[in-house]
């Protein structure tokens, strides 16, 4: 079965990739380990297949993933020969570029903004590939394809260029770069199906599986070295699986039987809750993406 | 499952944000926490329902301001498409927003506030559907609940924008009469409008046909990027813009003009037999031929204009209003060109629809112009093709994208409306033109030689008389014939009452034109000697005169050397300001872009310029090669 609106999706991500490797000088693809990501490499191998990917992996560790996360990105790396530079937010809290958060909420969250930022200078990177969709989160709904971003990396949502039929404007000045997001069209579902479709393997964690979690703020968070209880709460074992793989501290899992593709598909296609409404950095307030995407945050 | 991507424009209080949310809570887009966040931020205004506008309104300064200032892209599905909106903004000031939205949508929503009617906006959104050759426009006629479902009203609305949009190149419009808020005609039928046998929006959505405005005829080839692993491989990675193609199939390569034929179309899990538009390939060719990204790969029977300069439609996007003296980055398809305006035709009134005499365009406006590029586009009328027909401009020193064009074709050198308003050539009242009694054709013949214009444009002490002079003495030994007019001359007497104010330079060149248009029409050579400052000016003599036979003859020299020269003692009165407006000084000089021939004085002798001269005119079959 032909499914159109994959191949379009696919084709549209292709270009851009191809857009952003002819236009700039040093791109590289922001790797997380999670599902988009991983569809980003699969789409970055077809883009320049037969040759390799023409520009590294770069993955910001908190130092606090889901360590099925962190075994899958290394097989995955190998098998395909790319190219990964991996940046610790631990280092940035040794070398005092930032300071670790305190309490039963504390994140590592606003700290990778350092580290990518540092990152990407250090790397000279005039153009980094993030897996960002549109359908995220409100304020992304104006996002660009290739987001300009000045010296400091900010955001700035009123100075943006028009982006017209499919001409990506990637000129720039010095020390500016852009964040180039191939799956703009995409939706969560979208993403889901082309996993299926191209039987992209993810980590386990995505998949229903028992866990002990607590929760706090309607979220429900995983137990691991980095969450410690407050008063009153208690671990319990229920079976889970988790919509996005970020910071074990913040990324909320959801309690579902779905075990396999399918049965995630069809319980994404009938989901009440986005897929950010489990993240409980972005319940701290209304317009609290809109803040973090003006400090440089993907 | 397909996609379709539409665009919607409406003012702020059409209803174009409760709309969209309707569609999206009504198809089941709206997940239950951004229902409570809109819920909860509909509490904040204090109007007790909970409004669905707020879907759409993404960021805080707009959330605060009430208003939408960008566009935005919504995404929902149903089961039998995916949908992309682009959500723009309808305000006068946004007009670069809606030519956004419209540059990858086929299909726009329209709405009109059925209180209201078809307001100069409506038709500013027509317009604008129509210039980006939108294929389907739905005319959504809102707030029905506010006219009691009046079919009169609606039928009202509809014969007046039916009227309009007959004027515009609109080949599918459909109205539907609905109330957001309500939800009637928007996803269910209405049961308030039982005279209303149409689809509701939804439907009209799911059913629309996708792709018609894609070319599937022409085959074009951006290459994107070289895909070279090693020694082995070579292969051209693109999206195809239009048309298709196949292993086997001959092609060939632009600008090179080398011709090859499809080896193989490459991708990750095996090799495709066809590659269709819009389908990101990578194409490897049997020859061993050089080719890079900007260059297009086309079928060697089905080439597209490959061109120097274009004419088009353009939407000016920047705050900072164009500089026509300057030079643009123009990105068409993968191709990165400089090009610079040649000629501001008119700037689109786009309430009336009536054109207007501009000099430049600024933020919002939208206006036809001619560019000279400064190496070749490989284009396609924008009719034809969207994908070949369009480009930006960017600003090369902000790195920004200042504009969106069109493409017409090539440029025609067409006269810029109202500047010259002789264009369309002034004739006295009562008065015939005959034919006149012997044929120029006749008298070439008689003569063995054609009649031309020379236009020789260059500052003051460039050396335009000069030439002129040696060289009408040099053909009239020849045994052509001559005529020759001086700046200097019809400033006596026929150009006596015109002073040097730009209107009045514009009229000096249009009575010079048409003076060597009556004795080019009598068989000579006409030599015309003047500053002529003003490209927009010198188009008209080359209007007026037949292409072919009109030469633009730039005798160019540089500033400081006419100082010098300074053969009348003018440069010094126009240093010591008693003299104004004089160009090289405190009027500007535009030199041609494109001129047939270029004199460097400073460089070459009198002789060694009338030697050109002669040679070009050989050349062209205007004179005998022996004479």
């Amino acid at each position: 079965m032909r499914n159109l609106h994959l191949e379009r999706l696919e084709s549209e991500a292709i270009y851009i990739m191809r857009e952003t490797a002819a236009q700039f000088e040093r791109p590289c693809l922001m790797f997380s380990g999670g599902k988009d990501s991983l569809v980003m490499v699969r789409l970055a191998r077809k883009a320049f297949w037969p040759a390799p990917i023409p520009f590294p992996l770069l993955h910001v560790d908190t130092g606090h993933n889901f360590p099925e996360t962190i075994a899958l990105r290394d097989r995955l790396t190998r098998e395909i020969g790319a190219r990964l530079i991996v940046r610790t937010v631990q280092d940035s809290i040794d070398q005092g570029r930032v300071k670790e958060e305190e309490g039963p909420n504390a994140s590592r969250n606003l700290l990778q903004i350092t580290t990518l930022l540092d990152a990407l200078g250090e790397l000279k990177t005039d153009a980094a590939l993030g897996g960002a969709r549109r359908d995220e989160e409100k304020a992304r709904a104006k996002e660009r394809f290739f987001s300009h971003r000045d010296r400091f990396g900010q955001w700035d949502p009123k100075n943006q260029r028009p982006e017209l039929w499919h001409i990506f404007n990637g000129r720039k000045r010095p020390g500016e770069h852009f964040r180039i997001f191939p799956l703009s069209n995409w939706t969560e579902l979208d993403v889901w199906e082309y996993i299926l479709m191209q039987d992209i393997e993810i980590p386990s964690i995505y998949f229903a599986h028992e866990r002990e979690i607590v929760e706090r703020d309607g979220v429900l968070l995983a137990k691991c070295d980095y969450v410690s209880l407050a008063n009153g709460e208690a671990w319990t074992r229920e079976t889970v699986r988790f919509r996005t793989v970020g910071d074990m501290t913040c990324t909320g899992a959801i309690r579902s039987p779905a075990a396999t593709l399918e049965e995630i598909i069809e319980e994404v296609a009938s989901a009440r809750v986005t897929e950010r409404g489990a993240r409980a950095d972005d319940l701290r307030s209304e317009a609290a993406m809109e803040d973090r995407k003006r400090q440089g945050y993907f | 499952m397909d996609i379709l991507r539409f665009t919607t424009a409406g003012h702020v209080d059409d209803g174009k944000s409760t709309l969209i949310g309707r569609l999206l809570y009504d198809s089941k887009a709206i997940h239950q926490d951004q229902y409570q966040s809109i819920e909860r931020a509909s509490l904040g205004q204090g109007d007790g329902a909970v409004n669905l506008a707020l879907v759409t309104d993404g960021l805080r300064a707009e959330r605060e301001q009430g208003i939408t200032i960008d566009v935005a892209y919504r995404y929902f599905s149903t089961s039998r498409r995916k949908f992309i909106i682009a959500d723009t903004p309808g305000h006068i000031q946004y007009t670069r927003n809606m030519v956004t939205g419209a540059s990858t949508a086929e299909l726009a929503i329209i709405l009109i506030d059925a209180r209201n009617g078809v307001l100069q906006q409506s038709r500013r959104h027509g317009f604008i559907a129509s210039l980006l050759q939108i294929p389907h426009v739905l005319v959504a006629i809102n707030k029905m609940d506010l006219v009691d479902y009046s079919e009169e009203a609606y039928r009202n609305i509809v014969g007046d924008y039916r009227e309009f949009v007959e004027r515009l190149d609109i080949d599918d419009v459909v109205f539907i009469p609905i109330s957001a808020l309500k939800g009637d005609n928007v996803v269910e039928p209405s049961k308030r409008m039982d005279w209303y046998r149409g689809p509701t929006i939804l439907h009209h959505l799911e059913t629309v046909k996708v792709g018609a405005g894609r070319n599937v005829v022409d085959f074009r080839f951006p290459v994107q990027y070289v895909i070279r692993p090693g020694q082995r491989f070579r292969g051209y990675a693109g999206r195809v813009a239009s048309g298709s193609i196949a292993p086997g199939e001959d092609i060939v390569a632009l600008p090179s003009g080398k011709e090859s034929r499809i080896r193989s179309i490459v991708c990750m899990e095996q090799d495709v037999q066809r590659a269709r538009a819009g389908d990101s390939v990578v194409i490897t060719v049997e020859d061993n031929i050089d080719i890079g990204r900007g260059d297009m790969i086309v079928r060697r029977r089905n080439k597209p204009l490959v061109t120097r300069s274009i004419d088009a439609d353009i939407c000016w996007m920047s705050e900072e209003p164009m500089n026509t003296n300057r030079r643009w980055i123009l990105q068409h398809t993968t191709r990165n060109v400089q090009a610079a305006v040649g000629n501001v035709i008119y700037r689109m009134n786009i309430d009336t629809l009536h054109r207007e005499t501009a000099d430049a365009l600024g933020l919002n406006d939208i206006g036809r112009i001619e560019f000279e590029l400064a190496d070749p586009l490989f284009v396609d009328a924008y009719r034809v093709n969207r994908e070949t027909g369009s480009f930006i401009l960017i600003d090369p020193d902000a790195n920004n994208t200042v504009a969106a064009g069109m493409i017409r074709g090539a440029a025609q050198h067409v006269p810029p409306v109202g500047r010259t308003p002789a264009m369309e050539r002034l004739v006295s009242p009562g008065v015939v033109w005959d034919e006149l009694f012997i044929a120029r054709e006749a008298r070439e013949r008689r003569q063995g030689h054609q009649a031309a214009v020379l236009w020789m444009t260059g500052l003051s002490g460039s050396g335009k008389s000069t030439i002129a002079r040696a060289l009408e003495k040099r053909l009239f030994e020849q045994g052509v014939r001559t005529m020759s007019i001086d700046g200097d001359y019809v400033r006596h007497g026929l150009c006596g009452d015109l002073s040097f104010s730009e209107a009045d330079r514009a009229e000096n060149i249009r009575r010079v034109g048409e003076t060597a248009r009556l004795c080019f029409e009598q068989g000579n050579i006409t030599i015309c000697a003047l500053v002529s400052p003003r490209r927009r000016d010198r188009a008209y003599p080359r209007h007026v005169i037949p292409e072919g036979r009109f030469f633009e003859v730039h005798v160019d020299c540089d500033l400081e050397t006419c100082k010098r020269r300074d053969p009348k003692g003018l440069y010094k009165k126009a240093l010591d300001n008693e003299i104004r407006d004089f160009t090289g000084i405190s009027a500007p000089y535009e030199p041609p872009e494109y001129p047939e021939l270029r004199l460097q004085t400073d460089a070459l002798s009198v002789q060694e310029c009338v030697d050109r001269v002669v040679a070009m005119l050989a050349a062209q079959g205007i004179i005998p090669s022996t004479a």
